[in-house]
């Protein structure tokens, strides 16, 4: 290597590297930098043999005082559950009405109902608990299974049309597929139906389906159409709809059925979390 | 050191005047020393004596005083809130200042005070140039006060320079030792003052005694008894030099009509010194003396004209003083003067100062204007507030008898320190039921919120078909109104009632 130049103005040699006519000092370190370096070095072993650190072929080396992140969630994890631990005992111990009737407890379970509600139903019924076309609406007032705390406490622990012994069926025929009706009578009870829920209607046809609905319909509907929360009858003369209240969507639930779906929870769910979830959901505006 | 400088006079003179000593001081930025990088040349300012020397001090006093006392005053604010008059309170988010109480959504009481500050400052400036840095800046006071606790232990001026030169022994060790340990004295209680802003003083005083201070206190006290003694005791000049910003800034906002501090070269040259029954005939006031350097806390020499480094605190003015009245000339070689005026002095004619100019003025009507705009915000500030956050998700539920109904949360904030009670209506939407959660239908419940406190509700806002004919397009604006029904005041907030589109 050729003897390094040096440079005339300050006499420090140069690395070499020229840029434009300008030359690179090799100019020291400095030394308060060095001696950052030096003690992060130190450090560094000091923190090897302390802390976890070398990844090794299955596992890594431990450190001498066994820090792990893995550990220390796990102990926040529970210590948080040792916090709740105080209201969890509480609404073991207490029925959902006992539940709504105690304020901080109740501000305690509408919490914990809104977090379950997020990761157990809105897949199906929204985040909002708006629903959709054949997922019920949380929020209004009308309920195929009646909206009290009790109702809603055992729709959520049996479900319905679900794998539990007690589960909630309401079954209706498919008066078309099954031939039990001719597809004119089938849209003379959509008339009707219509014409008892505020709709729009043909008043000769809503005459013939009256007839055709007392003998078929309301048995479970009631003779009024207002439905029978103990069958899970939906109310026919109210605005709600489940599945459509137009002539096309009636026709195809007379001639077809619908058969909604919901898991049971009991089980899933504890019973201090589905207790959570019951005044959770009579909270959100339609709990009667 | 590449040093090309001329060289000295070998001869060294003691006395620059009959009777006046002369200090071999050198100014650490002499043009001829320049370069991009240079090692600190420590700066031994000597002790000053009159009427701006008596100023700064005064400053001091007060500064300080306030810094150290202010968390200590005491507001009787009743039994629920802190009694400290001053107190920035982060864990319950409200920031008490004696009468005034503000919580994080008033941020904008701040904004305007940093304004006014900002705008003050570019005033003082305009009129007088780094009159900021030179009293009043914390950098200063404390630099100012860590160079008093130096000379109380290692004598003025000149017997520093010697225990600099000394080798370390008894004397050095105390001298230098008793030094720093006053400084971080002065540090530790710096940084005590400091988290006393922000718990209450007495109870975070005894938590420090018995070492149950929360962890975070320990850690500003130790950030702020760090910075006091390393920027105070040790960096000193060189934070005002190459650290701050605002010399740079400050560079730009003094004219030629600003009152600076500066040497009137036109009486002074030509310098040189003066023997005794020597005439002043045909040569300039200045002695070279040297006391305006040896005195700078910046270490520069202000007969060079104004510099970077200067930070105007006008000690030079007292030295020079001192000096002119011993060798009886008229004081003033050194002088708050304006670049105007010193130009025409040159030439034999005089230029008042002007304060009326544009730029004064200006920053007098902004400061006036957003002190007014302050001034009417604080006098029309609620002390109730209500908020309403109206459900996004769903936007409306329609109700088995074809209502509509939609969901808000109100809170109401409550500002005084007693407990009041309100009712909560709608105007605007014709034919609207309320229901708030928690109370019975069709009530019309009395909310009561705590004191200094806020409470959040739910509330259904129900219009029955027939209502709804008359919202085309789905959206009525309505306002809800909160009434306090101690003083019948009432706040209205407005928002809208959705429903499907017709």
């Amino acid at each position: 290597m050729a003897k390094p130049e040096i440079d005339q103005i300050t006499g420090v040699e140069t690395t070499d590297h020229e840029w434009d006519g300008i030359k690179e000092l090799n100019n020291p370190l400095p030394r308060w930098w060095l001696w950052v370096l030096y003690v992060s070095i130190i450090w560094s072993i000091g923190y090897w043999i302390v802390m976890p650190a070398w990844p090794l072929i299955s596992s890594h080396t431990k450190g001498v005082i066994g820090y792990s992140q893995r550990a220390v969630v796990a102990r926040s994890l529970e210590q948080a559950k040792q916090a709740q631990s105080v209201y969890m005992e509480k609404i073991a111990a207490a029925d959902p009405a006992a539940i709504k009737a105690d304020p901080e407890l109740l501000r305690f379970a509408l919490a914990g109902g809104e977090a379950a509600y997020g990761d157990n139903c809105a897949p199906c019924h929204g985040r909002g608990a708006q629903g959709s076309k054949g997922y019920p609406n949380l929020n209004d007032d009308d309920w195929l299974w009646g909206g009290k705390l009790e109702d809603i406490h055992q729709t959520l622990k049996v479900g319905i049309r679900s794998t539990h012994e007690d589960t909630r069926v309401n079954p209706m025929p498919a008066f078309g597929r099954d031939e039990i009706l001719e597809p004119a009578q089938i849209s003379d009870v959509a008339e009707f139906v219509l014409s008892i829920s505020g709709g729009e209607s043909i008043d000769e046809a809503a005459m013939r389906g009256k007839a055709i609905f007392a003998e078929q319909c309301a048995a479970c509907h009631g003779e009024e159409g207002k439905g029978n929360m103990e069958l899970g009858a939906p109310n026919l003369v109210d605005r709600i709809w489940l599945y459509g209240g137009d002539k096309t969507a009636i026709t195809q639930t007379i001639r077809n059925s619908r058969a909604g779906v919901m898991p049971k929870w009991e089980g899933r769910l504890s019973s201090e979390t589905l207790k959570q979830l019951t005044v959770y959901v009579h909270s959100l505006g339609g709990g009667q | 050191m590449a040093v090309t400088a001329e060289e000295r006079p070998k001869k060294r003179l003691s006395e620059a005047a009959p009777g006046v000593e002369r200090s071999e001081a050198k100014a650490v930025n002499a043009a001829e020393v320049r370069s991009l990088y240079a090692v600190r040349e420590k700066v031994y300012p000597k002790r000053a004596y009159g009427k701006f020397r008596s100023l700064k001090w005064g400053v001091m006093a007060v500064t300080l005083g306030i810094y150290y006392l202010l968390p200590w005053l005491r507001w009787d604010r009743g039994e629920h809130l802190s009694n400290q008059a001053v107190l920035i309170d982060f864990p319950n988010r409200r920031f008490f200042f004696f009468f005034l109480e503000i919580w994080p959504q008033e941020f904008y009481f701040i904004t305007g005070l940093l304004v006014i500050s900002a705008l003050a400052l570019f005033l003082a400036t305009a009129l007088a140039g780094r009159v900021w840095c030179g009293y009043t800046c914390p950098q200063t006071v404390w630099t100012d006060l860590m160079i008093a606790v130096e000379r109380f232990w290692q004598g003025d001026r000149n017997a520093r320079m010697r225990l600099d030169k000394a080798p370390w022994g008894f004397e050095k060790i105390w001298r230098k030792g008793g030094t720093h340990l006053s400084w971080l004295l002065v540090s530790i209680s710096t940084g005590g003052a400091f988290v006393f802003f922000f718990r209450d003083a007495p109870t975070l005083l005894g938590e420090f005694m018995r070492f149950e201070a929360p962890p975070i206190a320990y850690i500003f006290l130790a950030i702020f008894t760090a910075t006091t003694y390393l920027l105070g005791g040790i960096a000193r000049e060189q934070v005002c030099t190459f650290m701050c910003p605002w010399p740079r800034i400050q560079g730009a906002m003094f004219d030629q009509h600003s009152l600076l501090v500066s040497y009137r070269d036109w009486r002074g040259e030509q310098r040189g010194p003066h023997k005794k029954d020597e005439s002043w005939e045909g040569r300039g006031d200045c002695i070279d003396c040297k006391q305006c350097i040896a005195v700078c806390p910046a270490g520069i020499d202000i007969r060079d004209g104004g510099q970077l480094e200067c930070i105007q605190c006008a000690l030079c003015i007292d030295a020079c003083n001192s000096i002119m009245d011993k060798i009886d000339r008229p004081r003033g070689l050194i002088a708050y003067d304006t670049i105007d005026n010193l130009e025409a002095t040159t030439k034999g004619k005089t230029s008042p100062v002007r304060l009326l100019r544009p730029r004064i003025l200006l920053y007098t009507a902004m400061i006036v204007l957003v002190g007014l705009i302050m001034l009417v915000a604080l006098w029309n500030r609620t002390i109730l507030e209500v908020n309403v956050l109206r459900d996004r998700n769903p936007l409306y539920v329609a109700l088995s008898d074809g209502s509509i109904r939609n969901g808000y949360t109100i809170k109401i904030l409550n500002k005084r320190h007693e407990a009041r009670a309100f009712r909560v209506g709608t105007k605007g939407l014709l034919g609207a039921t309320l229901r708030i959660v928690g109370f019975e239908k069709d009530a019309d419940p009395t909310i009561t919120v705590v004191p200094d406190d806020l409470r959040a509700l739910r509330i259904y806002v129900t219009l029955p078909e027939a209502a709804l004919q008359k919202l085309k397009d789905g959206v009525s604006e309505f306002d809800f109104i909160v009434t306090d029904l101690g003083d019948t005041s009432t706040v209205r907030n407005d928002t809208t009632f959705r429903s499907p589109a017709r």
